[in-house]
């Protein structure tokens, strides 16, 4: 069935070689003046009508982004963004509050049309819960109620603050510290608006839960906090996905992802990133600066699972801290990058408690004139008796101007260590190609064949839905890398 | 059904191919032999349309319509089929999906829908039967890790999953043991008919024990230099290739 609905798709979208969701959606906003300082942030703060802890807290992250530089150990280049060029915060004008989605700005909805996810799409969609921010602030929540009804609590860090400030203020900055890199604090210091959720102890959430991110004004950076609490011997699994439309200067994105997995719990959290890549010629794309880490206490458990096929640049690396004994941190990513899209991505799974465990399994695949790098760090603490990691990283080239990187660290400090690392560079073969050829399938399909079998393990982790939306992601973003 | 004339083909401007010609006609099984490197699996990629092969002069015509210009993947909706002489692992992707993207992709070429599942997962079990194929071998990724005769067998299994007009062989007993050998050559044995026609390329005769030619050619040089029944082969076997060089060469 999926195979159908990708091929078919796939033809129609492979005639327009356009960035797909490269549209504007002409809604009124107010957008805050260029430039960054403490009136800035305290006006963000003012503006969502943030209780005086939380206004404090941003302006010490202001504070300590000061003092810090943008890092340069990564492996990709770009012309740094000017940060007193950018507006700091940007929503949709009379902040609606909708109890239905009729009374939703129709251009918002047509926008979501050509997102294809239509809400009434989604709310039919079983076990699918949406809370959709566009330029920063969420407009419309649903399935709110049956989430409440066990207690989970699914709103946006905005209304968090307000309404949860006890679990907010406990729990924000606990993984992500403001002062632990340049992108961090700066999200500290403005973060607009993102996803807050809360699954109570022994509560097993129902449904997916989902979060479409999108950026929407021109020059307008994009600062997401979301922070996920799964509480004692609770599971959730959260689905991230991002589209942006097509600019041609670069936008920013520097998001901060929290994750904290009590003991017993078990979070799984998977995002398909589809942010502009700019165009053929490198021109525009967004620039992806993202920090992501989780928290695992005894016994729990931390899967993340990513599709990134986007951005000009992506920086990210989504991270265990592996406290807790027993506890288990997973990383599954693909990255595909073409044209001249630079990705440095990978994990650190940070081993402190006995008994961790924890997987990485990373599939690169560069075309065009790209670089794609994989960046790991696998960390075991004196005192993690009995540590296990296992990381495989494979790369996939196709052509002669791309490039595969693999950057593995590995810091062992407890000898009862079992550490395995495997990796392996292979290049979509002419031989493969014409194989394909000759029993029947075209060129294009065939690539596609081949990068779907090999990031198949990836595939595999993620939930259903996603899995459909993420190889017909792949297949679009390598479309027109060979021949 | 396969005409081939004066047919010079070249490949990073070496000369290969120079001059050949074939005439196939449905229900016929032609052997082409030969010494290494006298062109055979040129010839077989050439008519199965791989792109670093020149065509520089002459004709190839399947059931009339001139082929050359088509892309390899227009040839097999044709029914065009090779055999591969060592087939490529395609990591991740089971056999099943494989046959699956194959076959429906050659349906789509000729306007119909895919095939429903049910139908496929039939076609897939009475072509498994036929050539006493494991399906638990079906679900592994495309011949990763596969012997040399699982390569083979999976090779022909294809062949039944796509029912080509046109099967060219290609060195299908390289690598073989004799029982692989003889389960393979059973499996074409059991897919030829009246309809479809067989080119087997091999260099030894011992392939031909078992899959019967109705003719044998000799390439030598990337011409057809002899052609004869199956006594041919034989003959080669029992003194080589040597004095057929002497024979062209006087």
């Amino acid at each position: 069935m999926s195979n159908k609905y990708t091929e078919d798709d796939l033809r129609e979208e492979l005639k327009t070689k356009e960035y797909e969701y490269g549209f504007y959606t002409d809604i009124e906003s107010e957008t805050f003046p260029v430039g960054l300082n403490e009136d800035i942030v305290r006006a963000i703060s003012k503006k969502k009508e943030e209780p005086e802890w939380m206004t404090q807290w941003r302006l010490e992250a202001f504070k300590i982004w000061k003092e810090m530089t943008e890092p340069e150990w990564a492996n990709v280049h770009y012309e740094k963004p000017d940060f007193q060029a950018i507006s700091y915060y940007s929503a949709p004008n009379s902040k609606p509050k909708y109890d239905s989605i009729d009374e939703v700005d129709p251009e918002l909805l047509a926008t979501f049309e050509k997102l294809g996810i239509s809400l009434d799409e989604q709310k039919k969609l079983a076990g699918v819960a949406m809370d959709v921010v566009v330029d920063s602030v969420s407009v419309a929540t649903t399935f709110k109620k049956t989430l409440a009804e066990k207690g989970i609590i699914f709103m946006s860090i905005s209304e968090a603050i307000q309404e949860h400030p006890e679990l907010v203020k406990k729990y924000i900055g606990t993984v992500v510290p403001q002062k632990d890199n340049f992108y961090a604090a700066l999200n500290s210091a403005v973060f607009s608006d993102g996803s807050f959720c809360y699954i109570p102890k022994g509560v097993r959430c129902p449904m997916e839960l989902s979060t479409y991110f999108r950026i929407n004004q021109a020059g307008t950076g994009q600062f997401e906090r979301t922070l996920v609490i799964a509480d004692e011997g609770s599971y959730v699994s959260y689905l991230e996905g991002c589209t942006a439309p097509s600019r041609d200067e670069n936008q920013l994105h520097a998001a901060v992802v929290e994750l904290i997995a009590l003991d017993d719990a078990e979070i799984k959290y998977s995002t398909v990133q589809n942010w502009y890549p700019g165009n053929a010629e490198g021109k525009g794309g967004v620039y992806n600066f993202v920090t992501k880490r989780g928290l695992c206490e005894t016994n729990s458990k931390i899967s993340w699972t990513q599709v990134e096929t986007g951005s000009a640049v992506t920086w990210k690396y989504p991270s265990c801290v592996l406290k807790g004994d027993n506890s288990v941190g997973e990383f599954y990513s693909i990255a595909v990058t073409n044209n001249y899209q630079q990705a440095d991505t990978g994990t650190k799974m940070i081993h402190l408690g006995k008994n961790t465990k924890s997987t990485i399994i990373s599939k690169g695949i560069s075309a065009g004139k790209s670089q794609n790098s994989y960046r790991g760090l696998v960390q075991i603490s004196s005192r993690a008796e009995n540590a296990r990691n296992f990381s495989q990283c494979d790369s996939l080239l196709m052509g002669n101007d791309c490039g595969a990187h693999t950057f593995p660290y590995i810091e062992v400090k407890n000898k009862s260590a079992q550490i395995e690392h495997e990796a392996t560079t292979s290049k979509i073969g002419e031989d493969q190609i014409f194989y394909c050829n000759q029993r029947g399938i075209d060129t294009e399909k065939a690539i596609a064949l081949i990068v779907n079998g090999f990031s198949k393990e990836v595939l595999n982790k993620l939930p259903m839905e996603f899995a459909v939306e993420a190889q017909k992601l792949l297949e679009i973003s390598l479309e027109g890398s060979v021949g | 059904m396969l005409k081939i004339k004066n047919l010079h083909a070249s490949v990073e401007d070496k000369a290969i191919l120079r001059g050949i010609d074939l005439e196939v006609k449905p229900g016929e099984v032609h052997a082409i032999m030969g010494p290494n490197g006298s062109g055979k699996s040129t010839l077989a990629s050439v008519v199965a349309g791989k792109e670093e092969y020149e065509v520089d002069k002459g004709e190839i015509s399947l059931d009339g319509e001139d082929i050359e210009e088509l892309s390899a993947e227009e040839r097999a909706h044709k029914g065009v089929f090779m055999s591969f002489q060592y087939p490529v692992e395609i990591p991740g992707v089971s056999v099943t999906n494989f046959m699956k993207t194959a076959i429906n992709e050659t349906r789509k070429a000729k306007g119909l829908d895919d095939m429903p599942a049910n139908e496929m997962l039939k076609m897939i079990r009475e072509k498994s039967e036929l050539l006493e194929i494991d399906r638990k071998f079906l679900s592994r990724s495309l011949n990763e890790g596969f012997s040399g005769g699982e390569k083979k067998r999976n090779e022909i299994f294809q062949m039944a999953m796509l029912e080509p007009k046109l099967a060219i062989l290609d060195e299908t007993d390289s690598g073989l043991d004799i029982d692989a050998l003889r389960i393979v050559a059973n499996g074409v044995n059991k897919l030829k008919s009246k309809d479809n026609a067989v080119i087997v390329i091999t260099h030894y005769q011992r392939l031909l024990d078992y899959i019967v030619p109705d003719y044998v050619h000799v390439l030598y040089d990337g011409r057809i230099v002899k052609s004869g029944t199956k006594e041919l082969a034989h003959e080669l076997e029992e003194k080589g290739y040597d004095w057929i060089k002497e024979e062209v060469n006087a």
